[in-house]
């Protein structure tokens, strides 16, 4: 009896609840269909990029033995007790592999030198608040653009036309796509550039090439070499597989170890070279632990 | 004195490497050359084998980051030091999607050649084990910056183990993992365009074959096509980002 007289107090009228129940159905449906065509289109893309990338998951199921065994095959021979003359075996290319780790290292340097060189005058005529005039801002921007959608192995072939085979296509090919990749990163921190340091060089009658050197560059040099680490990291990464195009590097002892089936020589080359990456990333790491902690948390 | 020795060194860098001015000017020359003989791009009866090859590119960056995707949300989880709890498990991940990450995808490329055979499906097997690795690593990073609060929160309701990892943890770090992973995409369009160059399908053969015979006008037109879809794919991605994650300053 009390339970009866208080609901029927509470809710009068059973219209707002119907409308609420229609309502609550009516948006159900739409965010159901919605989700179902969503579903249905990735469906139907995911069925054609399946037919035109010719995905054959029973091919790969049955050759999966064989991939387990071509790393089997890529693990040498070690005993303990001949594990010396072992090691000395399985490297026995050891130094040369060095010099062209050595050559990538080199390769990966250079050219983040280059591009980072290229980036910085790049990032003052890109940034909008900057530019010295508009137009120069959008094609500088675009020239960007275009150097880091290019791949560097595309570049890489078209200057080993042009320089020859060599180490020197690597450093002007990695250089060019750092410089699009770079410039794109330096020009977004300098659009956050505090302007009152910049009105400050202005005001004493500087012209803009000396605003930017003297205005600019000291806020922003923190946040450009934390890129440019980060960027040899990617490069030294990138300039591993120059080789295969003959463009200097350990890439080509790579490339022609796999062609000729030499696995424990792929093997040796691949764990020399994972090494030098983590050395390297554990270097550019504690660098730019130095650079940013002394500025204090900067978000990066 | 620092300054001598650094000039020094940097111009003994540049001597190892083989970089002497009169290599520069030829080579400049060379270039400028290649320049002139790819104007104007040539329109030959092989746009459509281009466009197929383009199709075919961007299938496998799609199909490989939607693996990657898919295979490094719980390998992530395996990876989180908040999710974890075995040191081991954690350690043999991490360190095994570094392993995986530090071998760059045309090499994967390579292997999956020789297991699968010629074609753009061992395309899409590199990038997508080359981009678990990345992706793993990243999504473990998101995972482990996740907000506790949220988590306690869940967990106070009586929820369990996977309750709270799916409606604590993963409605967190979802952006983050759909912004990652339609940024692989963008990137993944890009690798895949040289993945052919080993063999692995994608507009990367069409691109090394005509280079290698020097049909330059040929190469002008290809290197357009893709400019355009990466342009193309870029600002789909865009929009998408918006939809799905909203207006977030990237």
């Amino acid at each position: 009896m009390v339970d009866g007289s208080l609901a029927a107090g509470s809710l009068p009228d059973p219209a707002p609840r119907a409308r609420f129940a229609k309502a609550w159905g009516a948006h159900r449906r739409a965010r159901r269909l919605q989700w179902l065509t969503g579903a249905a289109l990735l469906a139907l893309l995911i069925a054609v990029s399946a037919w035109l990338g010719e995905v054959n998951l029973a091919l790969l199921w049955e050759r999966l033995p064989r991939f387990g065994s071509y790393f089997g095959r890529m693990v040498p021979e070690l005993a303990w007790a001949t594990l010396w003359d072992d090691l000395a075996y399985w490297y026995w290319n050891g130094w040369q592999w060095l010099a062209a780790l050595w050559q990538t290292v080199l390769i990966a340097i250079y050219a983040t030198l280059f591009g980072a060189a290229l980036a910085y005058v790049f990032s003052f005529l890109a940034a909008r608040n900057l530019t010295p005039a508009p137009w120069v801002g959008v094609a500088a921007r675009r020239t960007l653009e275009l150097a880091r959608t290019i791949p560097e192995l595309v570049f890489a072939v078209l200057f080993v036309f042009a320089f020859g085979i060599g180490p020197l296509a690597g450093v002007l090919a990695i250089g060019l796509h750092s410089f699009g990749a770079l410039g794109k990163l330096f020009g977004d921190v300098a659009e956050n550039a505090d302007p009152e340091p910049l009105r400050g060089v202005r005001a004493t009658g500087a012209n803009w090439a000396q605003t930017m050197v003297y205005g600019a560059t000291p806020q922003l040099a923190p946040d450009y070499l934390s890129y440019g680490l980060m960027r040899l990291e990617i490069n030294v990464r990138a300039a591993s597989i120059l080789g295969f195009v003959g463009a200097g590097g350990i890439g080509q002892e790579l490339y022609r170890a796999i062609k000729n089936f030499d696995h424990t020589d792929i093997s040796a080359i691949a764990l020399m070279l994972i090494a030098a990456v983590m050395l390297i990333d554990a270097l550019c790491g504690w660098l730019r632990g130095l650079l940013i902690g002394r500025d204090g948390l900067r978000a990066l | 004195m620092a300054t001598m020795i650094g000039l020094g060194l940097f111009f003994w860098g540049l001597h190892a490497l083989e970089v002497t001015p009169g290599r520069l000017i030829d080579g400049i020359g060379q270039l400028g050359r290649v320049f002139m003989l790819m104007m104007p791009p040539a329109i030959t009866e092989h746009v459509w084998d281009y466009v197929r090859a383009i199709g075919e590119t961007l299938a496998m960056a799609f199909l490989g980051t939607l693996v990657a995707s898919l295979l490094a949300v719980p390998l992530a989880l395996m990876g989180a030091r908040n999710i974890m709890p075995v040191g081991p498990v954690r350690l043999l991940v991490r360190r095994s999607s570094d392993v995986v990450r530090g071998i760059d995808s045309l090499v994967w490329a390579i292997f999956f050649v020789s297991v699968v055979g010629l074609g753009p499906f061992a395309g899409i097997l590199a990038i997508a084990i080359n981009d678990t690795g990345v992706l793993t690593k990243l999504y473990a990073e998101a995972i482990e910056n996740t907000d506790r609060e949220q988590v306690k929160g869940v967990r106070a309701t009586g929820a369990g183990r996977t309750q709270t990892i799916g409606f604590g943890i993963l409605p967190q770090v979802m952006p983050v993992l759909l912004g990652n992973s339609l940024y692989f995409l963008e990137s993944n369009v890009r690798s895949a365009t040289i993945l052919g160059v080993v063999g692995a399908g994608g507009i990367g053969f069409f691109l090394m074959d005509r280079m290698m015979i020097n049909a330059w006008r040929e190469v002008a037109l290809i290197v357009i096509m893709v400019l355009i879809t990466v342009a193309c794919i870029d600002a789909l991605s865009r929009i998408l980002r918006r939809r799905l994650i909203g207006p977030v300053t990237r």
